[in-house]
C-alpha cells in the first residue's frame, strides 16, 4: 500500500473534524442522509505511475478512500490529453453519476469550465487554474515556497556555483519557481547561477534524463527539476553529483544523490473537500496555500546535507511559515541588473501568478 | 499438419477478410486480457466496445475522434498508393491549426459569416504549405520524403509552442500558453445540438467520396496507381512522377491542414500548446487498416476512434490501466499484419502419411 505514514496523524486529527462536523449536521438533521456513496471523480494528465505531480495526486485520492471507507467511491481516467479529449472525459466523469471531480492539470482549465455549465449539480475542482463558476473551485500550492528552501540549500552545498535546473513549459508557474530558487540561492551564495534546460514536456524520462547529463557535463554539481519523472535524480546519482526531488520522495531512486524533495501533499485538501460534499457545504473557493497549510511538504533531508545546512533550510521554513520571510521580497533584480522590486517591498499575487522574466542569477534568456 | 502454401494470385477476397480477422481475433485476445486483468469477460466486452457508443453523445463523440482521422487517412492512402511516403500528415495538421486559428485570432469578435471560411482556406493553405516542402525537397534534391515530411513535424509543434507562447498568446490570461477562446463566429456549428458533432464529420465523409472518384474514375487516380504498382510502366506510359508526388503530398496537406483546424475550430476552441493527440500519426494506421481504400479507411477510422473511447471506458468502470488502450491498437496492427499472410498463402491440411 502506498499510504503514507503521515496519514495517521491526519486521520486522528480527521476524526476530530469529523465528530465535530457530525454534531453540527445531527443538529440540522441534514437531508443528505441518503446511503449510496460519494463518487469522485479524477483526470489525470500523466501515467499514476510517475513518481511526480500525478502520482501524489492519486496518492490523494486514496487518502480519500482511506478516509472514509465504503462511503466513497473514487474512478480517475490517466494520461488524458490537454486538447479535444479533456471535455470528453470530464463529461463522461460527471455524466456518470460522480459528485465531486478533480481536474488536475491546467490545460483542463476550459473544458472544466464548460462541463460544468452542463451539470450544475456536480462540483468541480480544478488545479492550478484561474476561472472559476459556483461549481468550479481552483486549488494550487505555493510550490515556490518550497523552491525558496531548496535555494537556500543550494547555494550553501554548490561548489561549482552552477545549478542545473530541469524546466517543463515556460508558464508563470515554472518560471515562479525558476526565480524564487534563484533569489533564495543568490542570497547564502552572491556568485552562483542557475541554467536552464527546457524539455517542453512534464513527463518524458528520456529527454529529463538527458538534461540532466548535458548540464552536469557543463559543469553543474546539483541538479533540480520542475517535471515529474526521478530521471534527473537517477542521472545525478550515477554521475556522483546531488540533487531534488519533484513532488514526491524520490530518495528510493537516488538514495545518495537526493537533499531532499519538495512534496505536493494534496491528501489533506482532498479529504477536507470530498468532507464538504458529504456534508453540503461545498462552496466554490480559491485555494493557494504553502507551507503552513501542509500542501507543500519536504521529504527527509539525504545523507549528504550537512548539520548547518539543515539549520538553514529550517530558518526558511520555519521564516515563510511565520511570515517573516517572503520568497520574492525586494530587491529583486532582473537579468539585466535592473530593479524591479524595491527594499522591503513583496510581489503581490497578482504580479506572481503572471511571472514572465528571470531574476538575477538565471543564465539564458527565457524562451518566449 | 498445417501448412502455409503460396497461392498462384493473391487473394482478394482474403485482402477484404484479413481487417475482419484482425479486428476478431482482436477482440478474442482481448476478452482474454481481461479474464487475465480480474475482470468478468462480459462487463469488459461491454465497457470497451458497447458502452462507448451506446448512447447519442456517444456515437458524435465517436464521430468527433474518428473524422480528423478520416480526413487524413484517405488524403494519406492516396500518397501511399503511389509510393509517396508522408509521414508528416501530423506537422501539415498542426500547420493548418495555427494558420486557420491565427485568422480567427487577427478577426476576433468580427462577428461576420466570412470568417469561417477564411479561416478554413487558411488551414488548407497552411498544411499544404507544411507539405510543398518535402514535395519540393523530393522533387528537386531527391530528397527522402519520410525523413524530411517527419522532422518537419517536430518543427511545426515547436512553431505552435512559440506562438501560443508570445504573440498568439491571451492577453488576459496570465501569460498560460494558450489563446483567446475563439468567439461564435470563429467556431464550427455543431451538427446536432447538445454534441461536440461539427461539420467536419460530413467534410471527412465528402472528401471520402471525392477520393473514391479521384483514385477510381479518373486518369489522374490511373496514375497514381501505376506509379504506386510499377513507376517504369508509368514513365512510358508518360506520367510525370514529379506531378504526381506533388499532387499526392499537396492533397494530404490540404485534408490535414483542414482537419487541424476543424479541431481548434471545433471541439478546442483555442489554440493550445499541442492541439493533436498524435492525429496524424494514428491516420498512418488507419490508412493500412482499411487497406489504402477510402472505404475501408471510414471503418478503419471507427473501429480506431472507438479503441480510445473504449480504454476511457474501461478506465472508469473498470479500473483498468491506460495501457489497455495502446494494447488493444498493439493488437489489431498484430493481427492484420499475420492475417495478411492469408492473401499470398493458403493454408492446408497435409496428412502426415503415417497411416498404420
Amino acid at each position: 500500500m502506498f499510504a503514507l505514514p503521515s496519514l495517521k496523524a491526519t486521520r486522528i486529527r480527521k476524526t476530530v473534524v469529523v465528530l465535530a462536523a457530525t454534531l453540527v449536521s445531527l443538529g440540522s438533521l441534514s437531508a443528505f442522509a441518503d446511503d449510496h456513496p460519494t463518487k469522485v471523480g479524477f483526470v489525470y494528465v500523466g501515467p499514476v505511475g510517475d513518481h511526480g505531480w500525478t502520482y501524489r495526486h492519486d496518492v490523494g485520492r486514496l487518502a480519500i478512500e482511506a478516509e472514509f471507507g465504503d462511503k466513497v467511491e473514487t474512478t480517475f481516467v490517466e494520461s488524458v490529453g490537454e486538447g479535444a479529449d479533456a471535455e470528453r472525459v470530464i463529461r463522461k466523469l460527471a455524466a456518470d453519476g460522480n459528485d465531486l471531480i478533480f481536474t488536475t492539470s491546467f490545460g483542463y482549465m476550459n473544458p472544466t469550465i464548460k462541463v460544468a455549465k452542463m451539470f450544475p449539480d456536480v462540483k468541480f475542482e480544478h488545479a492550478t487554474g484561474y476561472k472559476r463558476a459556483d461549481n468550479v473551485s481552483t486549488y494550487s500550492a505555493r510550490f515556490y515556497e518550497g523552491r525558496a528552501v531548496i535555494g537556500t540549500m543550494a547555494g550553501m552545498m554548490t561548489k561549482s556555483n552552477i545549478i542545473g535546473y530541469i524546466a517543463s513549459f515556460p508558464i508563470p508557474e515554472v518560471v515562479r519557481g525558476i526565480n524564487a530558487f534563484t533569489i533564495a540561492m543568490r542570497k547564502v551564495n552572491p556568485d552562483a547561477e542557475v541554467r536552464v534546460v527546457w524539455v517542453n514536456s512534464w513527463y518524458d524520462p528520456g529527454k529529463e534524463g538527458d538534461a540532466a547529463k548535458t548540464l552536469i557535463d557543463q559543469g553543474a554539481d546539483i541538479i533540480t527539476q520542475h517535471t515529474d519523472s526521478p530521471a534527473p535524480l537517477q542521472i545525478a546519482q550515477e554521475r556522483g553529483v546531488i540533487g531534488f526531488g519533484q513532488a514526491s520522495d524520490m530518495s528510493a531512486f537516488a538514495p545518495d544523490a537526493q537533499l531532499t524533495s519538495i512534496i505536493d501533499d494534496w491528501n489533506q485538501y482532498y479529504i477536507d473537500r470530498t468532507k464538504a460534499v458529504m456534508d453540503g457545504t461545498w462552496e466554490s473557493v480559491d485555494v493557494w496555500h504553502g507551507i503552513d497549510s501542509g500542501l507543500v511538504g519536504f521529504a527527509e533531508y539525504g545523507p549528504a546535507v550537512s548539520e548547518d545546512v539543515k539549520a538553514a533550510a529550517e530558518v526558511i521554513k520555519e521564516g515563510i511559515i511565520d511570515g517573516s520571510i517572503h520568497p520574492f521580497q525586494g530587491p529583486i533584480n532582473n537579468q539585466a541588473g535592473e530593479e524591479v522590486v524595491a527594499e522591503g517591498e513583496i510581489l503581490d499575487d497578482g504580479v506572481l501568478l503572471g511571472m514572465d522574466y528571470y531574476v538575477e542569477g538565471v543564465q539564458g534568456s527565457l524562451p518566449k | 499438419m498445417i501448412s502455409l502454401q503460396p497461392r498462384q494470385q493473391p487473394s482478394k477476397l482474403m485482402g477484404l477478410l484479413a481487417p475482419l480477422l484482425a479486428l476478431l481475433l482482436t477482440v478474442l485476445a482481448g476478452l482474454v486480457l481481461f479474464a487475465l486483468l480480474g475482470v468478468p469477460v462480459g462487463q469488459g466486452f461491454y465497457a470497451f466496445f458497447i458502452e462507448p457508443v451506446s448512447s447519442v453523445y456517444g456515437l458524435s463523440e465517436l464521430g468527433v475522434k474518428a473524422a480528423p482521422l478520416i480526413m487524413i487517412a484517405v488524403a494519406l492512402s492516396v500518397g501511399y498508393r503511389s509510393n509517396v511516403w508522408n509521414i508528416g500528415a501530423e506537422g501539415q495538421l498542426i500547420l493548418g491549426g495555427i494558420c486557420g486559428g491565427a485568422v480567427a485570432l487577427y478577426f476576433y469578435e468580427v462577428d461576420a459569416w466570412y470568417v469561417l471560411p477564411l479561416m478554413m482556406l487558411s488551414g488548407v493553405l497552411g498544411g499544404m504549405l507544411w507539405a510543398a516542402i518535402p514535395a519540393l525537397l523530393r522533387t528537386r534534391f531527391n530528397a527522402n520524403e519520410i525523413l524530411t515530411s517527419l522532422m518537419l513535424t517536430y518543427i511545426a509543434a515547436l512553431l505552435l509552442s512559440l506562438l501560443v507562447h508570445g504573440p498568439l498568446r491571451d492577453p488576459d490570461g496570465f501569460n498560460f500558453p494558450e489563446s483567446r477562446l475563439f468567439h461564435a463566429a470563429a467556431t464550427l456549428p455543431n451538427i446536432m445540438q447538445g454534441t461536440r458533432l461539427h461539420i467536419g464529420a460530413l467534410v471527412a465523409l465528402l472528401l471520402v467520396v471525392v477520393t473514391w472518384v479521384l483514385l477510381s474514375r479518373t486518369l489522374l487516380g490511373f496514375a497514381l496507381k501505376v506509379n504506386g504498382q510499377a513507376p517504369r510502366a508509368g514513365q512510358y506510359a508518360g506520367f510525370t512522377q514529379n506531378r504526381l508526388i506533388w499532387f499526392s503530398l499537396l492533397y494530404c496537406g490540404a485534408c490535414a491542414g483542414l482537419a487541424g483546424l476543424f479541431e481548434v475550430a471545433g471541439p478546442i476552441g483555442q489554440l493550445l500548446p499541442t492541439i493533436s493527440p498524435g492525429y496524424g500519426f494514428t491516420a498512418i494506421i488507419v490508412a493500412f487498416l482499411g487497406r489504402l481504400h477510402p472505404v475501408g479507411v471510414v471503418f478503419a477510422g471507427l473501429v480506431m476512434a472507438l479503441s480510445y473511447l473504449g480504454g476511457e471506458s474501461a478506465q472508469i468502470s473498470l479500473n483498468l490501466p491506460v495501457a489497455v488502450t495502446g494494447v488493444f491498437q498493439g493488437m489489431l496492427l498484430f493481427f492484420l499484419l499475420a492475417a495478411d499472410v492469408l492473401i499470398h498463402y493458403r493454408l492446408v491440411w497435409r496428412r502426415t502419411g503415417v497411416a498404420a
